[in-house]
């Protein structure tokens, strides 16, 4: 069991308020990412929740116990970090051996789970090594078999892909997703990358300065983002947030439409205006559209074939029925 | 891209090199070749380097006059006394500091490094008035006391910037394993910041091996360790150069052993944290 609730929850540091009250509902085998901006307080609530920062006020609740002063050690909770954090002056085998040791797990079960967790994670042939042998990879999944083994109520990773190179990240990205769905433990996980945010969460809690955004599965924050904020963050490239006229012309303060949902023409179109930077990918092509009199740029994502130069003029159509309208207030109306 | 080093360069490099180090330890080296010479050659003028009548009587008469081995059993006591008292105070403050620092944290450390600049002599007076009222005079237990607070803050620093170089996260990551603050630190800190505990642990022993000033003001013959061994030869006696050269060889050289053999540490110890 992991269900995990937040209710009031408050964080100060020294006179500054870093997380003003706060509520949040994760609810048990669910995986929710925490993205927000690198100073929006998404790993300062991972490590309240882990109980490595007490809270200032507010209760958190594990499984409806109230854990609020309950001590890391005893949260029944697992925790991988960014650097990784192994016991470099142990091998990989005691490494993944040290939080059953502490719980004073009998031997042979240490034995039994370690083979286990090292058969998930290919790590067979490594565990007599210490980490400082290991690649990045290799060490994150040291770091990942280390907290199997507990079976905790739940799954803490802070940002544990940002040491690692694209391609690894991408890899990784796939096995936690799987270990999710094969272990359906809760996991909370905390990104900056919306991507990756996207591709793994049951849930994503989008947080700025504290506050949370919103709260709502993938496809929900992608077609219906609540505010400016969230419309911007959530979607790559970003969505394309327009105002004056044009926007005034919908009835909103701020009009937003997503890269993917302009069609593009040379001849024709409700919008013009003169290729900037075209990137591309093979399979799209992205075009950085500027003097459009709407925004200083509008980002268009086309298919891959299609083909415009710098300083071509374009024509754009957004599709009506993917418009965002947003009040003045940054709030989506409608 | 690395510097390139002709040969030539390296050639003079190495030989500025053996000469800054033979000029260094000269000085050591004229107290060895004294101490075998005869008391005439000793001071005979212009000196005499290598080609004189080698002798160990200074070295027999030495023994004969003073109890070598009691002076050597004090040192041991003092030196390896206060360095383990020391260590036992300092690894929880250090410990603290690091990990948990205050918003005094940096003037505490500022502080207690303060104290070395004081000149010794300053609180000889205050201290000994003390021992006498708690007849410490010439006693082991006093002095060990004395050279560890006289080392503390350097065991102190020493260990907290060793501590420093540990990752937090380690710690928290021991902390999510289920270890409680014993097992943090015994398993997981101390494991760590091993080679930087052994090398103060020599440094210290070293200091207070060759501290000179609390040691002859604060012992007569009970509890003098080598140093007053040493000092013994000079000025009761007269200047016997070849004896008091003798004395001192014999006083050095068990640390100058210990230094020798244990000199990959130290230079670890003391170079720790210049490069990551």
């Amino acid at each position: 069991m992991g269900q995990i609730t937040l209710e009031n929850v408050t964080k100060s540091f020294g006179e500054t308020q870093v997380i003003p009250p706060l509520d949040l509902d994760i609810q048990d085998g669910e995986f929710t990412v925490f993205v927000g901006p690198s100073g929006c307080g998404k790993s300062t609530l991972l490590r309240l929740i882990a109980g490595l920062e007490d809270i200032t006020s507010g209760t958190i609740r594990i499984d409806g116990t109230d854990a609020t002063d309950i001590p890391p050690a005893k949260r029944g909770l697992a925790m991988v970090f960014q650097s990784y954090a192994l016991y470099p002056h142990m091998s990989v085998r005691k490494n993944i051996a040290f939080p059953m040791r502490m719980a004073g797990i009998d031997a042979a079960e240490q034995e039994r789970r370690i083979e286990q967790a090292a058969a998930a994670l290919n790590l067979t042939d490594y565990l007599d090594r210490r980490p400082g042998q290991l690649s990045g990879g290799q060490r994150q999944r040291v770091a990942i078999g280390r907290a199997i083994v507990r079976e905790p109520a739940a799954f803490l990773f802070d940002e544990p892909l940002s040491n690692l190179d694209a391609a690894l990240r991408v890899g990784m990205r796939l096995e936690i997703s799987e270990l999710h769905k094969r272990l359906a433990t809760t996991m909370i996980y905390v990104t900056h990358d919306q991507v990756e945010a996207m591709t793994m969460a049951d849930k994503i809690v989008v947080l700025r300065a504290g506050h949370i955004e919103q709260v709502g599965s993938p496809l929900e924050l992608y077609r219906n983002p609540r505010n400016t904020f969230v419309a911007g963050f959530i979607g790559s490239p970003k969505m394309n947030l327009i105002e004056g006229e044009e926007a005034a012309r919908n009835d909103a303060h701020t009009l937003g439409i997503r890269p993917e949902h302009i069609d593009v023409s040379a001849t024709e179109g409700a919008w013009h205006g003169k290729v900037g930077v075209a990137e591309h990918l093979g399979s799209d092509t992205f075009f950085h559209v500027h003097e459009t009199g709407l925004a200083e740029t509008i980002t268009v994502r086309a298919p891959g074939e299609v083909n415009f130069r710098h300083g071509d003029t374009i024509y754009m159509t957004p599709r009506s029925e993917q418009l965002h309208r947003f009040g003045a207030d940054g709030l989506r109306i409608g | 891209m690395a510097r390139a080093v002709t040969n030539q360069r390296k050639a003079i490099n190495t030989a500025a090199a053996w000469i800054i180090g033979l000029l260094i330890f000269f000085p050591i080296l004229w107290t060895i070749l004294t101490s075998f010479k005869s008391e005439a050659q000793a001071i005979a003028d212009p000196p005499i380097f290598l080609f004189f009548d080698w002798t160990t009587e200074n070295y027999s008469t030495v023994m004969e006059r003073s109890n070598y081995a009691r002076f050597l059993w004090n040192s041991i006591f003092i030196a390896g006394g206060s360095t383990i008292l020391g260590l036992i105070i300092a690894v929880p403050a250090a410990w603290s500091m690091a990990f948990v620092p205050s918003r005094r944290t940096k003037d505490i450390l500022l502080w207690m490094l303060s104290t070395k600049m004081l000149p010794a002599v300053g609180v000889l007076y205050p201290i000994y008035l003390l021992f006498i009222q708690f007849g410490l005079l010439d006693n082991v237990y006093g002095l060990t006391f004395v050279l560890m607070l006289i080392n503390l803050p350097i065991i102190v620093w020493m260990l907290y910037t060793y501590f420093r170089e540990i990752p937090g996260e380690i710690l928290e990551a021991a902390r999510m394993d289920g270890a409680g603050l014993r097992e943090e630190i015994f398993f997981v800190l101390t494991p760590m910041a091993l080679p930087g505990i052994a090398s103060t642990l020599l440094l210290n022993f070293i200091l207070a091996w060759n501290e000179a000033f609390w040691t002859l003001n604060l012992t007569a013959a009970k509890a003098a360790p080598l140093t007053a061994f040493i000092a013994s030869y000079s000025s009761p006696e007269g200047l016997f150069y070849a004896k008091l050269s003798a004395a001192s060889t014999m006083a050095i050289a068990p640390i100058l052993i210990l230094g020798w053999f244990s000199q990959k540490q130290l230079v670890r110890g003391l170079t720790f944290g210049a490069v990551k």
